[in-house]
């Protein structure tokens, strides 16, 4: 199949190409290597939406955090995201950090960020009563927000989906072909291809080896393990703001911070690591706690709901590689995108847009773009309109989450989505199943029962996650296909 | 000399039982213990319990036990008679699965009703 | 849409277990005759449904059944009542006016009203999160709880080569059941220096298949990317933490976890329940009474059992005290007394008593924090009198422990009750 353009990696990133191209009459493929979206580095990151002090001014990150940030908020009410504006804190336990602080400022005002004020230690206390009472000041940058990361990647997609792109899902791209005038030719792990005449590549911590596969090496991805806790919803409140310490070499630190969803995060440490390896290690873990504790002194962790760990693709370059490849015409890097990467996503998304037309895509405008996305999320509705909505469909009568309060209709609404899921995590993150204390001990089987009948997947092919995620061993009693 | 530890009551005592002097216990401190040890030691037997698969209803499973116990060395084998039956639907509690289990003079039988 | 007489109830119970089910029937016996249970599941029994292995009403039936079989004694009883069971029907929200929100697929959003509650929404396992465990997050680490239900009730095997982590009852049940089906169970590995576990189920689960069991173990990584691979298992020394140089790898492809379990108070907490940060449930009477008047808990939602005979009671206490509650039998005497965990316990259930309101005699639950082996003495203590004195032969913390208290002892009782736990040797 040939299409206008490829974009390899559904991540926020991609997706964030495949919604601003879907706005365009051009023929849009995604090429994502797993058997659902983002489902690496934007999934376990702490979801935060920077205001754009950290950046260095004149750097594309800052450039992009800016205009990402501010594209946040409409796109996110547009598209149904669960998203918080909560402002942020840098706190500063010395005067050298206080110094630090008066950086972040300047360079935050350079950058064109609003709405910030540096704050002494009482009025941080005033603000924040549960931190450290050794704090001596903060930056306060009220346009800083929270957002649930996954979402906002699934929202992009599904919109771009909706809009005419066509989602490949284990498409495993292992080898690019040039084809002169014709653009690429791209090989999958299994043997599937697509050719393409511009190709986007959005594949995350893989963006070095992808690039390597048209284009003399350019940059090195250097992957960067930060690991987790994320508490119980009953410690939302414990915080009102994100929190953060200076930021050092290693980056923004440990933060602690109310989640979209209304849980506090606690993370990451910052460790070279695998491309592929998110376990979480003792010592790492201890380091979180150290470091969040330094901020938070009560913060009490045995109020943890669950741990996990992401990887970042920083690289060795110092900013952001959005450019085109070179020696391969039309072919996009948009790499290395660590912090603020998931801020900056839609902005990445539309500089991606202008350096395919500055290579000579043609772009002509859709007259018809669908730009909404809602998703019926029952507890969220009052009383009254629960009363209606199970009346109109029963299925929104069977709470299927206790923790959490989730319908079956609303599993049966992902189902039937643009991009249904197809695994147990892939109903939990678009429905929440599963996230709540007792981490799917309830809802667990019934969540497996709905997805092998919905999706006609037998108990063998029933994957946790990512494709080789079996769940179940066999059946008792050696019988197989009785009523299963 | 066979070590265990009796079962009947909290206590756990530990027993000793020699198969080479009339299976003589020591190590209880009452009678019901010497008689566990002694059982245990010549025949232990067990109740069995698991599952049969069901047809013609939404339960995929019924559960069932042994009526009385058997000996401790036919467990995998009255497993094995469970293996390939499926019982259809309605199925009565006390409902005889399987008949003298491996030629112990137990049954199987179902544990609930299932409609 | 409350307030109908067809949507208020004399009573109201949350949850159709054992607990749930004696309750009712108990008020129902008392004289209670609209009476509404309501069940998530689509049956009634709760956890007994899924518990098909024997030891079940040893006390109270002077019979071994299995959980099934034990739950379906009762739901006979209820059966025999006027007892309305609403099956798959979830309640969302009970209010302090005792208002209960209810949803099904048939009914729709309820609002129902109960001049009296029980809640009896039983307990939730601890899950991987809540412990830390490090490593990956592969597919096929379970609860030992969730393996359970997909084993007996769906009928599949969650792996075949198991390692369980807990040597609780739960753990052990699961390592038998694992193993008589066709899995290899490696071991099971113990966090403290004993099990919690009965010893019937030590020996007829663990030895009865050679399965290792490693005390003052624990897990300190799990390995696998997609599914479980394997996983480190380390001593631990006096303080809990892991001894360098002890790894043990196991190649499993499957971890059950059996590590605690939690009430389920959901409900009860958002109700604004006085709580227990001790037994996590809510803080109660003699009679199961909440801090909200006409709203009651009882089973595994209050504490967590070993013994469905002692749930039961506890229903039946919780039952008969709604009824009373309803009838509006007098309080003849205002007095409370407040329950206090002394040397070596945990907590009680009940927290506080009134004799007022109570029987002849009431029984007050509690747990010990460690081991006795020998014989020691339970002491009851109003103040620095000694009210009562009971031997006991043995005691563990996994083994609930029931004394009596009668009217007489409580009549001029004044200061809280302290129970605490002394050495043989003592006095």
């Amino acid at each position: 199949m040939q299409y206008d353009v490829a974009v390899i990696g559904c991540g926020v990133i991609g997706a964030a190409a495949a919604y601003s191209l879907s706005k365009y009459k051009l023929s849009v493929t995604i090429l994502e290597a797993e058997n659902d979206v983002a489902d690496a580095t934007t999934k376990a990151n702490s979801g935060i939406l920077h205001a754009g002090y950290d950046p260095e001014p004149g750097s594309i990150m800052a450039d992009m955090n800016i205009k990402g940030v501010k594209m946040a908020k409409e796109l996110c009410k547009k598209l149904d995201v669960p998203v918080k504006w909560p402002g942020s804190l840098v706190v500063a336990f010395s005067d050298a950090e206080m110094k630090t602080v008066k950086q972040l400022y300047d360079r935050g005002i350079k950058n064109g960020v609003k709405n910030m004020e540096i704050l002494n230690g009482s009025q941080v206390h005033a603000m924040e009563p549960a931190l450290s009472t050794e704090i001596k000041g903060a930056l306060l940058a009220k346009d800083a927000g929270v957002v649930y990361p996954w979402e906002y990647a699934l929202a992009l997609a599904e919109t771009a989906v909706r809009n005419g792109v066509e989602l490949r899902r284990n498409f495993k791209v292992n080898q690019i072909t040039k084809q002169g005038k014709d653009g690429y030719m791209l090989k999958s792990e299994s043997g599937d291809f697509v050719t393409a005449k511009y190709v986007i590549n959005a594949a995350g911590v893989y963006t070095d080896f992808i690039h390597n596969l048209v284009a003399p090496p350019a940059f090195k991805i250097l992957p960067n393990r930060g690991e987790y806790y994320l508490m119980d919803k009953t410690e939302g409140n414990l915080v009102t703001r994100v929190i953060f310490q200076c930021p050092t070499e290693k980056g923004k630190g440990v933060l602690v911070s109310p989640t979209a969803r209304g849980n506090l995060i606690v993370g990451p440490n910052a460790v070279d690591g695998k491309k592929d390896y998110t376990g979480v290690t003792r010592s790492g873990l201890d380091y979180v706690e150290e470091y969040a504790k330094k901020s938070v002194p009560s913060l009490d962790l045995r109020a943890s709901i669950r741990n996990f760990a992401g990887v970042r693709a920083n690289n060795d370059q110092n900013d952001f590689i959005i450019r085109e490849a070179e020696n391969a015409k039309g072919f996009i890097d948009l790499a290395g995108i660590k912090s603020p990467g998931l801020t900056s996503a839609p902005a990445i998304g539309e500089r991606c847009v202008e350096l395919l037309d500055k290579a000579g895509l043609k772009l002509e405008a859709k007259k018809v773009f669908i730009d909404t996305r809602k998703r019926i999320k029952f507890t969220d509705l009052s009383v009254a309109e629960k009363q209606e909505l199970v009346k109109k469909n029963p299925l929104y009568g069977r709470v299927i989450c206790r923790c959490e309060t989730i319908t079956e209709g609303e599993i049966i609404d992902a189902l039937r989505a643009p991009i249904p899921p197809v695994s147990v995590d892939g109903i939990k993150r678009r429905c929440g199943t599963g996230m709540g204390r007792c981490q799917g001990g309830f809802c667990g089987p019934r969540v497996m029962e709905i997805l092998m009948n919905e999706a006609h997947i037998s108990y063998r092919d029933l994957v946790m996650d990512k494709t080789g995620s079996y769940m179940l061993e066999g059946v008792t009693k050696g019988q197989e296909g009785d009523n299963l | 000399m066979k070590n265990l530890i009796c079962i009947c009551c909290p206590k756990g005592c530990h027993l000793t039982v020699d198969e080479n002097n009339d299976f003589a216990v020591t190590g209880n401190t009452c009678k019901r213990g010497e008689t566990y040890g002694k059982q245990e030691v010549k025949d232990p037997q067990r109740i069995v319990t698991s599952t049969v698969a069901v047809s013609g209803s939404t339960y995929v499973r019924c559960p069932v036990k042994t009526d009385k116990t058997i000996s401790k060395g036919l467990m995998f084998e009255a497993m094995k008679s469970l293996n390939h039956i499926v019982i259809p639907a309605p199925v009565k509690l006390g409902q005889i699965i399987v008949q003298n289990v491996c030629n112990t003079g137990a049954n199987f039988i179902a544990t609930r009703e299932i409609k | 849409m409350s307030g109908s007489a067809e949507n208020t109830y004399d009573l109201i119970v949350v949850g159709a277990g054992p607990a749930g089910l004696a309750a009712a029937v108990e008020a129902w016996n008392k004289g209670l005759k609209k009476i509404l249970i309501i069940e998530r599941a689509k049956e009634a029994g709760g956890i007994l449904v899924q518990c098909i292995h024997n030891g079940f009403g040893l006390h109270y039936f002077k019979e071994e059944l299995t959980g099934p079989e034990y739950a379906g004694r009762f739901i006979e009883m209820a059966k025999k009542t006027g007892i309305e069971i609403k099956l798959d029907t979830m309640v969302l929200d009970v209010t302090p006016d005792r208002k209960v929100h209810m949803i099904n697929t048939k009914d729709g959003y309820q609002i129902l009203e109960g001049k009296s509650i029980i809640l009896a929404m039983g307990c939730r396992e601890r899950t991987r999160g809540a412990i830390g465990i490090p490593g990956t997050r592969p597919a096929g680490v379970y609860t030992a709880g969730t393996a359970q239900r997909l084993l007996n009730i769906e009928g599949y095997m969650p792996g075949k080569r198991v390692l369980i982590l807990g040597s609780g009852d739960i753990g052990l049940i699961m390592a038998r059941r694992l193993t008589l089906e066709g899995a290899k169970v490696l071991a099971c590995v113990e966090l403290l220096p004993f099990s919690g576990g009965l010893t019937r189920n030590i020996v007829q689960c663990l030895h009865d298949f050679d399965i290792p069991l490693y005390l003052s173990h624990t897990i300190t990584e799990i390995k696998g990317d997609r599914r479980v691979t394997g996983a480190v298992v380390m001593k631990l020394d006096e303080h809990r933490k892991p001894v360098p140089g002890t790894e043990m790898e196991f190649d499993c492809d499957t971890i059950l976890l059996s590590v605690g379990l939690i009430p389920e108070n959901e409900l009860t907490k958002k109700a604004g329940i006085k709580m227990d940060m001790r037994t996590k449930g809510a803080i109660v009477y003699e009679d199961r009474e909440t801090s909200l008047p006409g709203v009651f808990a009882c089973g595994n939602a209050v504490h967590v059992h070993d013994l469905v005979d002692f749930v039961t009671e506890e229903g039946q206490l919780a039952g008969a005290g709604a009824a009373a509650y309803v009838q509006g039998t007098e309080n003849t005497d205002s007095k409370v007394i407040e329950l206090e965990n002394g040397n070596d316990v945990g907590y009680t259930v009940p927290q506080h008593i009134r004799p007022g309101k109570m029987g002849d005699m009431t029984g007050v639950y509690f747990r010990v924090r460690s081991v006795h082996k020998e014989p020691c003495f339970i002491s009851i203590k109003s103040g620095s009198t000694e009210i009562a004195r009971l031997k006991r032969d043995h005691m563990a913390p996994g083994e609930m422990e029931r004394i009596n208290l009668t009217k007489d002892q409580l009549k001029n009782i004044t200061e809280k009750i302290t129970i605490s736990i002394e050495a043989g040797d003592a006095k």
